[in-house]
């Protein structure tokens, strides 16, 4: 046995075997324990604020001259020039990562941490309106906004970003950016105009179809394909959205997260569910996106702080930081979203006409872009995400997380 | 009195650490499992049996299919296993050590990362394919990626080191002197390694099987990286259902018949090949 003491060891070949399991089972062993802990009892309806409970928060807090930031990829520009910028000004040092690829995902990691009153290891986050953001408002795990410190949010944030339904008063989170999930399509492939949510479920396109997994991506897209209205739909629609969903699973190569972008680049996918801003990204002559007549989802995401962060006043600085027309402009130009900022455009145009050649170009497509500044008109056709209660959620997320799964 | 004592003294700290992290966590799993409510306004323990029958009859195909997965990867694991692990023990001579170093030296790089890098060298028009498909070699609409192969395919290549290594220590401790005597009884090559070396080595396939089976039936990150619709394995259900649903109890029902389903298995082909032998040799 002694002649190979590493290979032969069984405990070395053990450890080699389990510790994916191990971890895995000490995950499992936390969770079930903070369950037992308070699994019983509700966390439910802190999400109304007062005044004192926005004092009680950040009496005490100060700058920290650090920030740890999750965001979604594809958020920020490749070389961080915005952070960079907002470290200048600042003196704040960013800590920026790409974590977040889906809120139910996103969710699911945070969810035990905060619980337990533990940190995340992040001070600010940036999730979608919809049910993973309205949880984490009810179950009071993000900080309240103390909107003194929010000026620049006050001024120049337009109209519709203000007081959303999903967030009364802005209590607790403030728009990152918004965009449109509609239906993006690779012309090398697909020689026709794609005009209509039912040609997803055309059958000449079988196995270069994608959709998005996202119960709620997925089900607002079923139910345009039955005509109904997501924001006004009734649980009986939810059902026919779903039988109409299954006829299509045999068509649909996957339900993808984030990762549809690199699939239909590729050409593993010919036709997809996408969200406008990645689309603009990719930059391909070859991939189009087109709101369908049947209408798109109009999303925001949102800047929130964990109540466990450890460095608010550095994340609200940000937050408020963003709103500055200038710093927002620049972003926007890059991630190629609706901003919330409506005085961006203006000063894109002057950027544009500042620029020469192709950057200039670029720009004023950018400018001119329904996607990024879209009309009265566009966002007439668009429609927001339903907001579910609890009982109802528990209703939609059985009718729709099957599909996604194939069954 | 004390003699009679020590050993149960000496399985304590293991006991306990088992106690702690195995058992009460599955205690309260089974509760969970039976409890009915949402995050937000909490869960309520009514023995609410139904999370087990609407758990089957929505996901019972997922069920069959982890199986059906589970036994092809091992299957192919064995066939590719055996003869590598029966060449590293009787004929790579001194080198016995740095083959088994080559052999698990991809695994010292993430799981995670191994598979997704198999989805770029598999991906439809990607190095492989691609190249394939221009040389005409293949028809244009051919893939790989998202397919029960795909799937397969990455499991038993994530798994397969968990086959060699117990068949390998298994054949490494046959005496090579009970072959040649078989061989001076006038036993063919083939007749020596059926009647000899197969029956000695039967407790490493054992080991092995069951180490890859139980892990690969439960496993989700191939059929969510490699796989597409219906590929789905049961894994994929259950880690949706906890962590992006947070509905923990149907999450919990679905894993205790995971388990329950993995455990009469194991008890059958236990029985079948005899564990008795199996732990014989392995006390050997």
């Amino acid at each position: 046995m002694s002649r190979h003491p590493l290979s032969d060891d069984p405990a070395f070949l053990r450890g080699l075997t389990t510790r994916r399991d191990a971890l895995r089972l000490f995950g499992a062993a936390g969770a079930g324990l903070a369950l037992a802990a308070c699994g019983v009892e509700g966390q439910g309806g802190k999400d109304k604020v007062t005044q004192s409970d926005v004092q009680k928060f950040w009496a005490g807090k100060t700058k920290n001259g650090t920030l740890n930031w999750a965001n979604w990829p594809g958020y920020m520009e490749d070389d961080r020039a915005t952070i960079k910028a907002f470290t200048k000004a600042t003196g704040i040092r960013v800590d920026y990562k790409e974590v977040i690829q889906e809120n139910a995902e996103w969710f699911g990691k945070i969810e035990a941490p905060l619980r337990a009153g533990q940190s995340i290891d992040f001070d600010l986050m940036v999730m979608s309106n919809g049910i993973q953001l309205e949880k984490t408002r009810q179950l009071g795990y993000l900080a309240p906004l103390d909107h003194s410190k929010l000026p620049n949010f006050a001024k120049h944030a337009g109209p519709s970003y203000k007081n959303p339904s999903y967030d009364p008063n802005n209590a607790f989170t403030i728009p990152y950016t918004s965009g449109i999930t509609g239906i993006a399509y690779n012309t090398k492939y697909v020689d026709e105009e794609i005009t209509s949510v039912q040609d997803l479920w055309n059958p000449r396109y079988k196995g270069k179809i994608g959709m998005m997994g996202d119960s709620q991506e997925l089900g607002n897209f079923g139910m345009f394909a039955i005509g109904v209205d997501p924001e006004k739909s009734t649980p009986a629609d939810w059902k026919k959205a779903a039988a109409k969903l299954r006829e299509q699973q045999g068509l649909v190569r996957k339900y993808y997260t984030q990762d549809y972008a690199d699939a239909i680049s590729k050409g593993d996918v010919w036709l997809t569910m996408a969200w406008s801003g990645d689309v603009y990204s990719l930059g391909l002559d070859d991939v189009k996106f087109v709101v369908p007549k049947e209408g798109g989802t109009l999303w925001t995401d949102n800047m929130c702080i964990p109540k466990t962060a450890a460095n608010p006043v550095d994340a609200i600085t940000l937050m408020d930081w963003l709103y500055d027309p200038r710093n927002n402009a620049t972003l926007t130009e890059f991630i190629n979203y609706i901003t919330p900022v409506p005085a961006t455009q203006q000063i894109v145009r002057d950027d544009a006409a500042k620029a020469k050649g192709d950057e200039r170009a670029e720009l004023e497509r950018l400018a001119s872009s329904p996607l990024v500044y879209p009309s009265a008109a566009d966002l007439a056709r668009l429609r927001r995400y339903r907001t579910l209660t609890q009982a109802e959620e528990t209703e939609y997320q059985k009718i729709f997380t099957p599909i996604a799964q194939g069954s | 009195m004390r003699r009679r004592l020590t050993p149960y003294l000496m399985i304590l700290p293991a006991g306990l650490w088992l106690a702690v992290f195995f058992v009460v966590p599955l205690v309260l799993m089974a509760s969970l499992s039976l409890q009915e409510g949402n995050l937000v306004d909490g869960f309520r323990q009514t023995f609410h049996w139904q999370n087990y029958t609407d758990g089957l009859s929505t996901y019972g195909d997922k069920f069959t299919r982890s199986l059906w997965y589970g036994l092809l990867a091992t299957l192919a694991c064995v066939a590719i296993a055996y003869p590598v692990a029966y060449w590293i023990a009787f004929k790579a001579g001194d080198r016995k050590s740095t083959y088994l170093f080559l052999l698990l030296l991809p695994f010292f790089v993430s799981f995670v990362l191994r598979t997704v890098s198999w989805k770029f060298v598999l991906a439809d028009n990607g190095i492989l394919l691609g190249t394939l498909k221009d040389w005409g070699l293949l028809p244009d609409d051919f893939h790989v990626l998202q397919t029960s192969f795909a799937v397969v395919a990455g499991l038993a290549y994530n798994f397969l080191p968990f086959m060699v290594l117990p068949i390998y220590v298994a054949l490494e401790r046959i005496d090579f002197r009970v072959v040649e005597a078989a061989q001076d009884l006038y036993a063919g090559r083939l007749q020596a390694f059926v009647r000899v070396v197969l029956p000695l080595s039967l407790p490493g396939v054992f080991a092995g099987v069951i180490m890859t089976f139980v892990p690969i039936s439960a496993d989700y990150v191939n059929a969510a990286v490699l796989g597409g619709p219906g590929n789905t394995m049961i894994g994929n259900v259950i880690q949706t259902e906890y962590f992006n649903n947070s509905n923990y109890p149907t999450a919990s029902a679905l894993s205790f018949t995971l388990m329950a389903i993995l455990l009469v298995g194991i008890f059958l082909y236990a029985r079948v090949l005899g564990t008795r032998d199996v732990l014989e040799a392995a006390g050997r």
